[in-house]
């Protein structure tokens, strides 16, 4: 068996690339290798390279093209990551959007929403301590992966996964057993709409944003991606709305429209308002 | 921060004892409930305990009820870390004041997140 070469590693990174706009350094290739290799098995293929040759080649259909792009991207994420920003969400961002607007709706968007950790949290936290307003508080979920989406609509998930920041009592309230898996209960689903999205390309129409939590997907970008992407986020997002990245990620060299705010210990980004746009 | 755990089992002990002890907790150890709240009596340093449910003696449900009765414990923050994955379970143990729970097998970020929404990781 050859050993996968680097025109083979390129390839792969262009492909991921193309698809996703994702950047896979040099130094991930042993991800390119870990992952793709048990896809090339179960797909048929003699080896990583035949799997290769056949993308090359152009006769691997679209399907084997999306799950090799799927196989490489990182979909990790958790119940209230990181805490903090569900905190201030929950002390500052909502009470003030919602004094402001005592009639209208507030409208959430959650860009690269992985298995659905993320929005689910939003809308229990939501339910939790707004029940009044949750028929005001609309929340968009996307991701690129059509997959990931599948999962994220089941709203099924593993011991492991609710074991990870949900708080106990929001297990018990909000979730049911199923065999060893728990289902996020219609009452929290129904909360959430889902649809594909890719960033890096053309949005479809998205209705003007109280709130953009877009976390951990920016650092896989290049530079210009990321500044294109921010650049997009300032168009759909309400000039009182705002903005959270992930942990180490960040607008600044970036996009000077947004400011950094503290909120308790996290940080989240508003747009300034003496800028002339 | 202090944290006691209390498991009759030593792998167990030993396997959480590593997570915490990374993290920055001092570590002390029971091997049921009727021990830990000996050692609770002895010393009043812990700010925290993580109670197995089904041990030998008295088990962390027992113990949850006991120390919950006792007023001088009531910072104490007590955490179920056990099999019993039932939503009664569940249920019943935070009625009785555990603070949160953890369903095993579990993962350390498991563990250390549940412990960040309790607000007591050490910096
Ligand atoms: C690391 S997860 C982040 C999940 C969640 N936001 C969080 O912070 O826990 C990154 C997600 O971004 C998605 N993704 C990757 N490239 C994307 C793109 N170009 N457009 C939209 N989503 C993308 C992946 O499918 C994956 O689910």
């Amino acid at each position: 068996m050859n050993a996968t070469c680097a025109s083979d590693f390129n390839y792969i990174r262009e492909l991921v690339r193309r698809h996703s706009a994702i950047v896979l350094e040099a130094d991930k290739d042993y991800l390119i290798e870990t992952r793709l290799t048990p896809l090339a098995r179960q797909a048929g293929f003699a080896s990583l390279e035949a799997l290769i040759a056949a993308l090359r080649a152009n006769s691997a259909t679209s399907t084997l093209r999306n799950q090799v792009v799927e196989a490489i991207t990182t979909h990790e994420t958790s119940f209230f990551r990181d805490f903090h920003p569900f905190e201030a969400l929950k002390t500052t961002v909502l009470p003030e959007l919602l004094a402001k607007r005592s009639s209208s709706n507030v409208t959430i968007w959650c860009a690269a929403c992985s298995s659905g950790q993320e929005p689910f949290s939003i809308a229990m936290l939501v339910r939790e301590h707004f029940p009044t307003l949750r028929n005001r508080v609309r929340i968009i979920a996307t991701d690129l992966s059509g997959a990931i989406l599948a999962r994220a609509k089941e709203g099924l998930y593993s011991q492991i996964e609710v074991n990870r920041g949900l708080p106990a009592v929001l297990l018990t309230r909000y979730f049911q057993r199923q065999g060893l898996q728990w289902r996020i209960r219609p009452e929290i689903r129904q909360m959430v709409e889902f649809r594909q999205n890719n960033l890096a390309e053309s949005w479809p129409p998205i209705p003007p944003l109280d709130i953009v939590f877009m976390r951990n997907i920016l650092i896989y970008f290049d530079l210009g991606t990321k500044k294109a992407i921010l650049a997009k986020i300032r168009g759909v997002l309400k000039s009182s709305g705002y903005l959270f990245l992930g942990s180490s990620e960040t607008t600044l060299n970036l996009d000077a429209a947004f400011e950094p705010i503290s909120m308790g210990k996290s940080v989240c980004y508003k747009l300034r308002q003496n800028q002339m746009l | 921060m202090a944290v006691l755990i209390v498991d009759d089992s030593k792998a167990m002990r030993s396997l959480l004892r590593h997570i915490l002890k990374g993290a920055g907790f001092e570590v002390f150890e029971a091997c049921d409930g009727q021990e830990a709240l000996d050692y609770l009596q002895r010393t009043h340093e812990i700010n925290l305990v993580l109670v197995d449910w089904d041990m030998p003696g008295m088990d962390g449900y027992a113990f949850l009820q006991a120390v919950r009765a006792i007023p001088v414990y009531h910072q104490l923050r007590l955490m179920m870390v056990t099999a019993e994955s039932e939503i009664e379970q569940i249920s019943r143990a935070l009625a009785a004041g555990a603070d949160e729970y953890v369903m095993k097998p579990f993962t350390r970020d498991a563990v250390l997140e549940k412990l960040n929404l309790l607000g007591i990781l050490p910096d």
